[in-house]
């Protein structure tokens, strides 16, 4: 459980950090420096209280640590030991008369930072739950199992990567705002989805990177109110994460969302997320991400899986399938076709996909064709789809419902 | 996205065939290996990587879960090759774990050539169903 100390110290962490860049250029010095400067509050604020302005408290700390790190080198060896003995006394935080209130485009330009196009996915990743998220290291390797070590590297080689890339501490210009822009959006979507996916595994003692993808998305929004992408993926991810009490059986298996106990979604989520895409929705431009949201929302809207309002949703997906050359999103659209208009005309849309080299061989496409063949009645056509398809996928959860599936469709057959 | 890199060799007599290189040609070996390490873990790709121990010390051991489990001495006859050792790296993308695997492949051998090692790469099952 996070307590109200932590809350504070990770909502003000991308100010500080943008905040003490500002000043002194170098990025990764001063995102070393802020770490320590939230370490020593993390240590401090419990015993002494926080102070009166928090925030210049964090900025003033870590503007010492960094002249203390340009000052000597072999700080950098001593600070893991003293960083909690060097923090100032309450009477020496006062704050400086120059330390204007944040500027909000400081928040977000570092948001396009963490996030830049030159960076691998991985880093980008791990950079911005460091540096915007303000988890550290340890919690950002055991969130995605890896080696301590190596997250750490991964996150100094992301610093060096942006320091080599010679992009400044400044908003990217009006012509990449839109690469920018979808950069930030794909890596909090793949934040997202590793927490979604993850959170079936035994997974007790790691971040919710779910949560930290929606405070994050949250965060943006609050930065950029008008973009309809920004509104449509935060939309999409509280209405998917709205699903989530009902999403998992009681041994850890995905139920679909046909078969799930709806009376479990989280309503006010729901209500929440369905706001967001009514008010961007009527805005003006629609987005991929705001289309998916749409179609969450359709699917969170209905009380019981057979008032679901599938031609609304074949419609939401003709819209996505004409805006983007995504085959998953094709496949998905065959789905809501089946269901609106039945299996036979669904099967007929596949057809055009086991010629896409992207994904006629993907998991998903067996799956979803052993799906609508078996609930066309022909179960014995549908048994080698599974089958195949429970080979192919990576995701254990995944293989655990399709084999599951198969048992049970070879038991009915068997009887 | 993590994958397992196993370098897999021809099983020869059970022990490692390295044993019969030249000192210099069995240290540009392992200098080579030890470099890549150090460049994935720079990279901040590395989770794991280990050699194993010569098949000739092998056990295979089973157990019906009645009595004490049967344990059979290696080497085993019925495969040709055997895993030498493995990589466990956190990549971007199955790209770049062939990329390198193929840079893995070409360890050198006797005469500094590169000994094309097979080398299998697996995708780790885990969390995430990859969406595209």
């Amino acid at each position: 459980m996070q307590t109200a100390g932590e809350h504070l110290l990770r909502e003000l962490a991308p100010q500080v950090l943008a905040a003490v860049v500002r000043r002194y250029g170098d990025f990764g010095a001063a995102e070393d420096a802020v770490q320590e400067a939230l370490a020593a509050a993390a240590f401090q604020w419990p015993r002494t209280g926080v102070p009166e302005n928090p925030r210049a408290w964090l900025i003033q700390v870590a503007a010492r640590k960094l002249t203390d790190h340009i000052r000597s080198e072999s700080a950098r060896r001593r600070r893991e030991t003293t960083v909690v003995l060097e923090s100032p006394p309450e009477d020496n935080v006062v704050p400086p008369p120059d330390e204007a209130p944040m500027q909000e485009d400081d928040a977000l330009v570092l948001l396009f930072l963490c996030c830049h196009p030159a960076l691998t996915r991985p880093s980008a990743i791990a950079l911005t739950l460091r540096a915007v998220g303000g988890l550290t290291t340890p919690e950002i390797a055991s969130a995605f199992l890896v080696p301590e070590a190596t997250m750490a590297q991964r996150i100094s080689r992301a610093k060096q990567s942006i320091k080599q890339s010679g992009v400044g501490f400044v908003m990217p210009r009006p012509e990449q705002r839109h690469a920018s822009l979808d950069s930030v959006l794909r890596v909090l979507y793949l934040i997202f989805n590793e927490g979604y996916a993850a959170s079936s595994g035994p997974a007790h003692q790691r971040v919710d990177l779910s949560t930290e993808a929606i405070r994050l998305a949250r965060a943006a929004h609050d930065l950029l109110p008008d973009s309809g992408e920004v509104s449509g993926l935060l939309a999409l991810m509280i209405l998917t994460d709205a699903r989530r009490p009902a999403r998992l059986g009681a041994n850890g298996e995905i139920v679909p969302l046909d078969e799930q106990d709806r009376a479990l979604w989280n309503k006010e989520a729901i209500a929440e997320g369905v706001q967001l895409v009514t008010e961007a929705m009527t805005r003006g431009s629609v987005g991929s991400y705001l289309l998916q949201a749409a179609i969450a929302a359709v699917h969170d809207e209905a009380a019981h899986a057979e008032d679901t309002d599938w031609p609304q949703i074949v419609a939401l997906y003709s819209v996505l399938k004409r805006m983007s050359d995504n085959p998953m999103i094709a496949l998905n659209h065959a789905v809501a076709v089946a269901m609106a208009q039945g299996p036979s005309r669904g099967l007929a849309l596949l057809a055009k996909l086991d010629r896409d080299p992207r994904i006629k061989d993907h998991y998903r496409l067996d799956a979803v064709r052993a799906h609508l063949l078996e609930r066309s009645g022909d179960v014995m056509a549908a048994v080698p789809y599974y089958e195949s398809a429970a080979e192919k996928t990576a995701s254990i959860p995944e293989r655990n419902y399709l084999l599951l599936k198969l048992a049970r469709l070879r038991g009915g057959l068997a009887s | 996205m993590k994958f397992m890199l196993m370098m897999h060799a021809p099983r020869g007599t059970g022990e490692y065939q390295i044993h019969g290189w030249k000192p210099e040609e069995f240290r540009a070996h392992v200098q080579f290996m030890k470099d890549l390490n150090k460049d994935l873990r720079e990279r901040g790709e590395l989770v794991g990587a280990e050699g194993l121990a010569p098949p000739g010390q092998a056990r295979i051991v089973r157990s019906q879960g009645e009595g004490a489990p049967e344990v059979t001495d290696g080497p085993f006859a019925e495969s040709k090759e055997f895993l030498v050792g493995y990589w466990i790296v956190d990549v971007e993308n199955a790209e770049r774990a062939y990329a390198i695997a193929g840079k893995a492949s070409t360890a050198p051998g006797p005469g500094g050539k590169p000994l094309g090692i097979k080398i299998e790469v697996r995708q780790v099952m885990s969390g995430p169903p990859d969406s595209l």
